[in-house]
């Protein structure tokens, strides 16, 4: 392993030379090689390495552009009018600007992963030593697939992990630096730059993360890993109440830490929003889950919380104002989110809690987390008593307030979902509450009807308050994230996956900007649980999957494993544990099918793109950093599902199933290029709607590599959703169906109808060693 | 009751480049009907959109009845034309959709040819607003939105308007349709 910075320091050496006294030397890096792998072709790829996968790509998923805003404004020359074919000043085209846009993006989401990674490395480091031992899975060798993949390096301690964070933050200055004025002119190239960024994203995701389980003590990839508490009810708001909001667990986890040195942890409730939260339970599973990150605007607004802890990502940038008008102070834990705040961090403890307790300061900057803990309980203490027993907000009769409404629809309309805002308010006149209440389900709690109302109605609050009665009720179990999935779970399920039996891996990720609520993403899960799909999860998204019980009241994470295996669903934890997901496939090539592993992206993107059935769904994704982290995806060759909101990403990578010179690889065997079919057939794509969702999910889950019994498998879940739902036998299925083993046995007489009606032919579609590799031919013929 | 010219609708306007508003519904209908190969995009919400037929799809199969007219249902729509034992609406995603209809070489459904205008309909705002984006900056089509709204990315737009005004102005253009059939 590399060691950085190392000082040698002599008083006196004698050599052959002569005597050397006072002699330092300094040498910036010493590589100490324990890994007998032999260095890959690529280690730590620059912008441009793995320029050539990319196109191979982009080559059969050409990006669709749908642009947000015509015009550029981003230099003096500006505003630019880039409509049609015209170009800006600088030459850009409209396809360059909004390839632009989205590798901007890219680069925020993995810049925002980075330096999450770098603040807790510092801090891990100093509190814990460089030297911890990165021990973060059981039964596990291979502990950071991404690291050893793009930098090539095995870290063994924490310390270990500087060097790839290093690289990362070196690369993402190179990929900004390419989106200035003047810069890459072209598309594709700024395309294979966002790819790069997303690469670059899972390999701080995955630093992030295992530094985190190697010191605070997380669950390990323990697929038992302990049940925690859920929803807005399981707080008890007659005890002061902290709640942590964010990404960034450093902080909570000294507020944890307080409250069990002294006692308080029966006495103060402590709750988190957003990731967060899951950090936080998977560091102590008594900490309570409110919800994801569409609860944080209601929970505030409720009144229930004593006091605001915000670390980084994904916080209301109008907290301070949300908070002021409950009347409870906010502590900001990082300088990325100072929010106006004086910095505190050097002030005696009891200092800054007495201007907090008494409202002279309405919040205060702490950046040092083991400075938070006691702040934050004894203010939430001291605030709770202040507040009484009025703390929760109560807008009185809702009619009354419903009365001022105007009925002029900007509700509806700054609405994202359109939701019928304004009938609800006429209804609530005449005292009927019921759609106020019914929208809460479906809310994203945006607060932007609020903004928009001329009249000022405090209409989340109004929701939240129709539907209190359902709010305290609102407690589900869920199982804490358990971290990377274990080297021995992908020895068992390697084979099945990559020869197709079992049908798909399915990964519910991201936030929880839904179109029409968060059932939708427990009715994916529950559909491909009861399908045998491995169905992994992460973020918003696991929570959500809590939030629905059947008719017996159990929940998905009480009905089905948390192990990687056919059926299992596996929460693997917050937004940084994404890394392993992405990881587990990484595992399977190198694991399963022995590819060598270090520095070796492209042999190992191609085996994934080629024989892991992975589909990346991110249904209610919102943030620049879901488009990193679908970025990471794309270049491994997995393809990632949006919803309709996902469609603002404002460009698709799409495949053209009928073009076949698009669909050939090689077939490594004997390096002839052959038609495989449009297997997977697009790379990133916006659903319209659930339905059509869970028909591409099976569909996108088809790999050329698939064996006849696992093509089979897949066609008939494919061709089921597809009947269920279009209500009637697809039409394509001429382009997936290889030979007549292919042919799923019960429904053969209907295919075959369908197979001759197209004009199928047998074995025109190959069955290859496949490759778009041309070096990893093994023999040519 | 026709569609009143409105330059001040309200919309999320994303450049220089935005929808003309038809005056009234006879100009819409005229501008459909004078399409050789219209092409009608039916989206998911429009089993909720009522219309004077019933809702949206019934409303598609109206204007069906005009045989130039072809008429593709996005996300999994086309469910719901089948259970109306319609079967030969076409399918397919909105953005696959968009990107075909982008592209100069696409020979349509039917492999006879690029159509000269599409109308959307019954789509949730924000989508038909990016996928009119992308035909606006990257094709030379003619695009129609029928929605209630102001999409300001169409090339012609009926612009907001009260919902019974808004059905009498999509009867209208469908019945110019039907009669043209």
């Amino acid at each position: 392993m590399a060691n950085k910075n190392v000082k040698l320091k002599f008083d006196e050496l004698s050599s052959a030379l002569g005597t050397f006294k006072g002699l330092e030397i300094q040498i910036g890096r010493i590589v100490d090689e324990e890994w007998e792998e032999p260095m890959g072709p690529t280690p730590k790829p620059s912008v441009g390495t793995l320029r050539s996968w990319d196109r191979k790509l982009l080559g059969r998923y050409k990006p669709f552009y749908m642009p947000f805003c015509d015009l550029c404004c981003l230099c003096t020359y500006g505003k630019c009018d880039l409509t049609g074919d015209k170009k800006g000043a600088c030459g850009l085209t409209m396809a360059g600007q909004q390839s632009r846009i989205v590798m901007i993006a890219c680069c925020i989401g993995a810049s925002t992963h980075a330096a999450h990674g770098r603040h807790m490395l510092n801090h891990l480091m100093e509190e814990y030593g460089r030297d911890t031992p990165l021990e973060v899975a059981l039964n596990t060798n291979v502990e950071a697939p991404h690291v050893r993949l793009v930098c090539g390096i095995k870290p063994q301690t924490i310390g270990d992990l500087e060097e790839a964070l290093d690289y990362v933050e070196t690369q993402i200055v190179q990929l900004v630096a390419a989106a200035h004025t003047g810069q890459e002119g072209d598309n594709i190239d700024f395309e294979s730059k966002a790819f790069h960024a997303g690469m670059l994203d899972h390999v701080a995701l995955e630093v992030s993360d295992l530094m985190q389980i190697a010191t605070l003590g997380l669950p390990k990839g323990d697929p038992e890993a302990p049940l925690a508490e859920l929803g807005y009810g399981t707080i008890d708001a007659t005890k002061p109440v902290i709640m942590c909001i964010g990404h960034n667990v450093l902080p909570s986890v000294d507020i944890i830490d307080y409250l069990m040195d002294h006692d308080l942890f029966d006495q103060v409730e402590i709750g988190g929003l957003c990731c967060t939260a899951h950090d936080m339970s998977r560091y102590d599973k008594r900490s309570k889950i409110v919800g994801p990150i569409s609860w944080q605007l209601k929970f505030i607004k409720s009144g229930i919380p004593d006091m605001i802890v915000v670390d980084e990502q994904c916080i209301r940038t109008d907290v301070m104002d949300q908070a002021r008008a409950i009347g409870v102070p906010v502590l900001a834990a990082s300088e990325k989110s100072c929010l106006g705040l004086p910095d505190r961090t050097h002030d005696p403890a009891e200092a800054v809690i007495e201007d907090l307790v008494s409202g002279k300061t309405p919040g205060a900057l702490v950046i040092e987390p083991s400075k938070v803990g006691e702040i934050a309980v004894k203010t939430a203490m001291a605030v709770r008593k202040r507040r009484g027993e009025n703390k929760l907000v109560n807008l009185g009769e809702l009619s009354e307030i419903a009365s001022k409404c105007r009925t002029c629809m900007e509700c509806i309309r700054s609405c994202p979902n359109t939701l019928p805002i304004m009938d609800a308010m006429v209804a609530a006149k005449e005292g009927d509450y019921r759609p106020l209440a019914e929208l809460n389900d479906l809310c994203v709690g945006c607060g932007r009807c609020e903004s928009a109302c001329p009249v000022d109605l405090p209409i989340v609050t109004m929701i939240t308050q129709a539907s209190k009665d359902e709010l305290i009720n609102e407690k589900y179990p869920i199982r804490v994230g358990r971290g990377a999935i274990q080297d021995v779970e992908i020895r068992e399920v390697g084979s099945p996956i990559v020869f197709g039996e079992i049908p798909g891996v399915v990964a519910l990720v991201g936030c929880a900007n839904y179109p029409a609520g968060y059932g939708d993403v427990a009715t994916i899960a529950e559909e491909f649980l009861k399908r045998r799909f491995i169905v992994v999860t992460s973020g918003c998204s696991a929570m959500n999957i809590a939030m629905t019980r059947d008719e017996d009241g159990q929940n998905l994470y009480e009905k089905y494993p948390g192990n990687f295996d056919a059926g299992g669903l596996v929460n693997v934890g917050s937004c940084v544990s994404n890394s392993h997901i992405t990881g587990a496939a990484i595992k399977i090539a190198n694991i399963f099918a022995k590819r060598p592993l270090r520095a070796n992206y492209e042999e190992i993107a191609d085996y994934i793109y080629n024989r892991v059935g992975a589909v990346g769904v991110a249904w209610g994704a919102m943030s620049q950093k879901a488009a990193a982290i679908a970025a990471g995806c794309w270049r491994l060759g997995i393809p990632v599902i949006v919803g309709p909101h996902g469609s603002k990403y404002r460009r698709m990578l799409l495949g053209d199933k009928d073009k076949e010179e698009d669909w050939k690889v090689y077939n490594a065997r004997d390096g002839e290029e052959v038609y495989v079919g449009p297997v997977p057939e697009h790379l990133f794509y916006a659903a319209e709607t659930l339905e059509e969702a869970l028909v591409l999910i099976s569909k996108l889950a088809m790999r050329p590599n698939d064996t006849s019994k696992g093509r089979a498998v897949k066609l008939s879940h494919y061709i089921d959703l597809y009947k269920k739902h279009y209500g009637a036998m697809p039409d394509d299925l001429h382009l997936f169906v290889r030979r007549g083993q292919d042919i799923p046995f019960t429904m053969k007489d209907e295919i075959v109808k369908i197979l001759e009606a197209k004009g199928w032919v047998e074995d025109r579609i190959a069955s290859p060693d496949p490759t778009l590799l041309d070096r990893l031919v093994r023999r040519r013929e | 009751m026709a569609a009143k010219m409105n330059t001040g609708q309200i919309a999320e306007i994303a450049g220089p480049k935005k929808a003309n508003i038809f005056p009234n519904a006879d100009v819409a209908a005229n501008l459909i009907s004078k399409a050789k190969r219209p092409l009608l995009v039916i989206g998911s919400e429009s089993t909720t959109v009522k219309t004077n037929d019933g809702d949206l799809v019934d409303t598609a199969l109206r204007a069906m009845k005009n045989k130039k007219v072809s008429v593709v249902a996005t996300g999994h729509l086309v469910g719901e034309f089948r259970k109306r034992g319609v079967e030969k609406a076409y399918s397919m995603s909105i953005f696959v959709l968009g990107k075909h209809l982008s592209d100069p070489e696409w020979r349509g459904f039917d492999g006879k040819g690029p159509y000269d205008a599409v109308v959307f309909a019954g789509f949730p705002y924000y989508m038909e607003w990016l996928v009119e984006s992308g035909l606006k900056n990257f094709s030379k089509l003619r695009t129609i939105s029928l929605e209630r709204s102001y999409q300001p990315n169409a090339e012609w737009s009926l612009g907001w308007m009260p919902e019974p005004d808004w059905r009498e102005t999509v009867d209208k253009i469908v019945s110019s349709l039907e009669e043209g059939k």
